[in-house]
């Protein structure tokens, strides 16, 4: 049973997705297929994290071939933690769907291809097999291909190429290296890796584990190589949006994390060091991309950007509490990140536009919709109480620690930038006066799933941000369990 | 035979690369299949090459001595057909782009990131925008 557990954060959305195409010809199923399918998802995963809080990493070698040698899943509480925000995700975004706030055009692929994505990110997050990993990869790219592609609209495909173009080389980096690596070790197993590469000097393995660090940075959208996501994630309809914006930069994260804070531990203090000012460079840019632009999905696409920046300078801080940081730092800025998409969704539904420049006047007729804003907008720029605070702390208290002050100097200066951001679309959506005097709020939008969706979401982010403490407890488990398996001290 | 793999990964590199730096999208993508073909060529040198001896281990031995690992090669078999897949839709939509807008250059690609506007602020929504826009409703 607890084999089976394993795999539904695989084998759930591979089969709905499955049904739905089968379901093709009847909307109404297939919708009906679709929630069903995601919840029942949200519940395996529920009994997943339960499983692995009880009895520690859950493990399944397919095939009758064990470890190492056959392909292996492993949930440890990290990887359980990250298929149930995936089972969230999903389950939020389909949610909003429903409503009338610029959702995705009805078409009988449309489900279909969401699953698969599901599928190739709880895939990614259970795997415990570099080559898999990859294959799970894939999986993603050609279903975030398909539904960039979806609408078919002549910059959506100038979108997708993009996406393509760069997240195609991405993947073939990451092929490449795993080759090498495999190469060096004889291994793709997690664990066999990590006990061949203590046995190996750590800087002849040193180029091959850059090698991979790099593909992952590519999709994880780190500075210099994040060109792809500001060209592409605008051109989405909002729940595909924030779906992108939620899962598939974390997936990368995620990945950093495991090579570098999992496996292979032993690696050279300069590449520490070097993924510390990546993290920088990424924050930096990300932040200051986002203060130019006016259409308020750009401007998220670039706060993304700058938030991955976060979690990678965790990561480079090679110790326990770094990795506390980027554990908690993923959870809450999903949660956060795509709620910011799904209400700014809203806000184009009742204004008409997502340009801050032509919109405006909404605090006055929605001042609820404003808090619903305000929420995830502090959160995400990390005012106390909200959840953004405790994971900013963590992480910027660590790098203190450590007498990174540089590190930690740009981390605060890009809070005040995201400051700067938030308040931009609070004062230009919700407080001026809309620009065209004869507009009035429409009187046909349909926004009950929307509101359900994001208001739930908000209320998880004010939930983290009142009681920080389980999740920072079970981030400190997550660490621990990752640094059990030898390596860091 | 590990260098005459080496320097046939080097030439697809190359000459992928090229390409794909070429402002042609349809040289682009072609560009990315080569560099896929050279990712798959290291893949199978990762399993060492040489002999053609079946990869069986004796008995009372443990590990493979004589034969060449095949671990890779089913890797391999993988990769190709991923690789494949992502070609075929990587054309299909270069020649939708093509025949959609007219546009095989990417420097003119900018639909999705129109430049700044006269101001130097960013372009406000463009009517393309809004039909994209109508287009989904």
């Amino acid at each position: 049973m607890a084999a089976v557990l394993v795999a539904t954060p695989l084998l759930v959305p591979l089969g709905t997705a499955l049904v739905t195409l089968l379901a093709a010809e009847q909307p109404r199923l297939q919708r009906a297929v679709s929630l069903a399918g995601v919840f029942v998802l949200l519940g395996c995963t529920l009994a997943l994290l339960a499983q692995v809080e009880l009895h520690g990493t859950a493990r399944v070698a397919f095939g009758g071939w064990e470890a190492p040698f056959g392909i292996e899943f492993a949930v440890d509480r990290l990887g359980a933690s990250m298929a149930l925000i995936t089972a969230l995700m999903g389950a939020a975004t389909l949610v909003f769907q429903l409503s009338d706030a610029d959702p995705a055009p009805d078409s009988p692929t449309l489900l279909p291809l969401v699953h698969a994505l599901l599928a190739g990110v709880g895939g990614a997050f259970v795997t415990a097999d570099l080559f898999n990993l990859y294959v799970w990869f894939e999986v993603m790219l050609i279903a975030a291909l398909g539904l960039l592609a979806h609408g078919a609209a002549a910059r959506q495909l100038d979108a997708t190429l993009k996406y393509f173009v760069l997240n195609a080389l991405g993947t073939l980096l990451l092929l490449m290296a795993i080759a090498w690596v495999y190469g060096m070790t004889g291994h793709l197993n997690y664990g066999a890796l990590e006990a061949a590469g203590q046995a190996l000097d750590p800087l002849r393995l040193a180029p091959f584990v850059v090698a991979l660090a790099l593909a992952f940075l590519i999709k994880a959208g780190a500075f210099p190589v994040y060109a792809w996501l500001p060209a592409s994630y605008h051109t989405l309809p909002a729940p595909l949006a924030a779906l992108f914006a939620a899962l598939l930069t974390k997936v990368g994260v995620y990945a950093v994390l495991r090579l570098l804070g999992d496996v292979f531990t032993q690696s050279p203090a300069i590449l520490f060091e070097a993924l510390g000012w990546v993290a920088v460079g990424t924050m930096l840019l990300g932040v200051l991309g986002a203060a130019w632009h006016w259409d308020m999905r750009r401007i998220l696409a670039f706060h993304i950007i700058s938030q991955i920046g976060y979690m990678l300078l965790g990561i480079a801080l090679a110790s326990r509490e770094g990795t506390v940081g980027t554990v908690f730092y993923i959870v809450h800025h999903i949660i956060v990140k795509a709620n910011l998409f799904l209400v700014a969704a809203i806000v184009f539904r009742l204004t008409g536009s997502y340009d801050l420049r032509r919109v405006g006047g909404l605090y006055k007729l929605r001042p609820w919709l404003g808090v619903l804003f305000l929420v995830p907008a502090l959160s995400l720029v990390g005012i106390p109480p909200l959840s953004g605070f405790w994971a900013k702390f963590v992480v910027v208290r660590e790098t203190l620690l450590q007498g990174h002050y540089v590190w930690a100097a740009a981390a605060l200066l890009v809070g005040f930038l995201t400051l700067y951001s938030m308040m931009k679309i609070w004062f230009e959506a919700f407080w001026k006066k809309h620009p065209e005097s004869g507009w009035a709020l429409p009187a046909d939008a349909r926004l009950g799933p929307a509101y359900a969706a994001t208001i739930a979401l908000a209320l998880l982010t004010v939930a983290i941000g009142l009681a920080p403490e389980p999740l920072a407890q079970f981030a400190q488990q997550a660490a621990d369990a990752m640094a059990a398996g030898g390596g860091r001290p | 035979m590990i260098w005459v793999l080496a320097l046939g990964v080097f030439a697809t590199v190359t000459a992928g690369v090229y390409l794909t730096l070429s402002r042609d999208l349809l040289r682009c993508v072609i560009g990315i299949s080569l560099i896929g073909a050279a990712a798959n060529l290291v893949v199978f040198g990762a399993g060492r090459i040489g002999t053609a001896l079946p990869p069986v281990i004796p008995p009372g031995a443990d590990v493979l001595d004589a034969a060449v690992n095949p671990l890779p090669q089913a890797l391999v078999l993988t990769a190709i057909v991923i690789g494949f897949a992502l070609t075929c839709f990587s054309l299909v939509l270069v020649l939708a782009l093509k025949s959609r807008t007219g546009i095989a250059d990417s420097e003119a690609l900018r639909l999705a990131e129109p430049a700044p506007g006269p101001d130097g602020k960013p372009a406000p929504e463009t009517v393309d925008d809004r039909a994209g826009g109508a287009e989904r409703a």
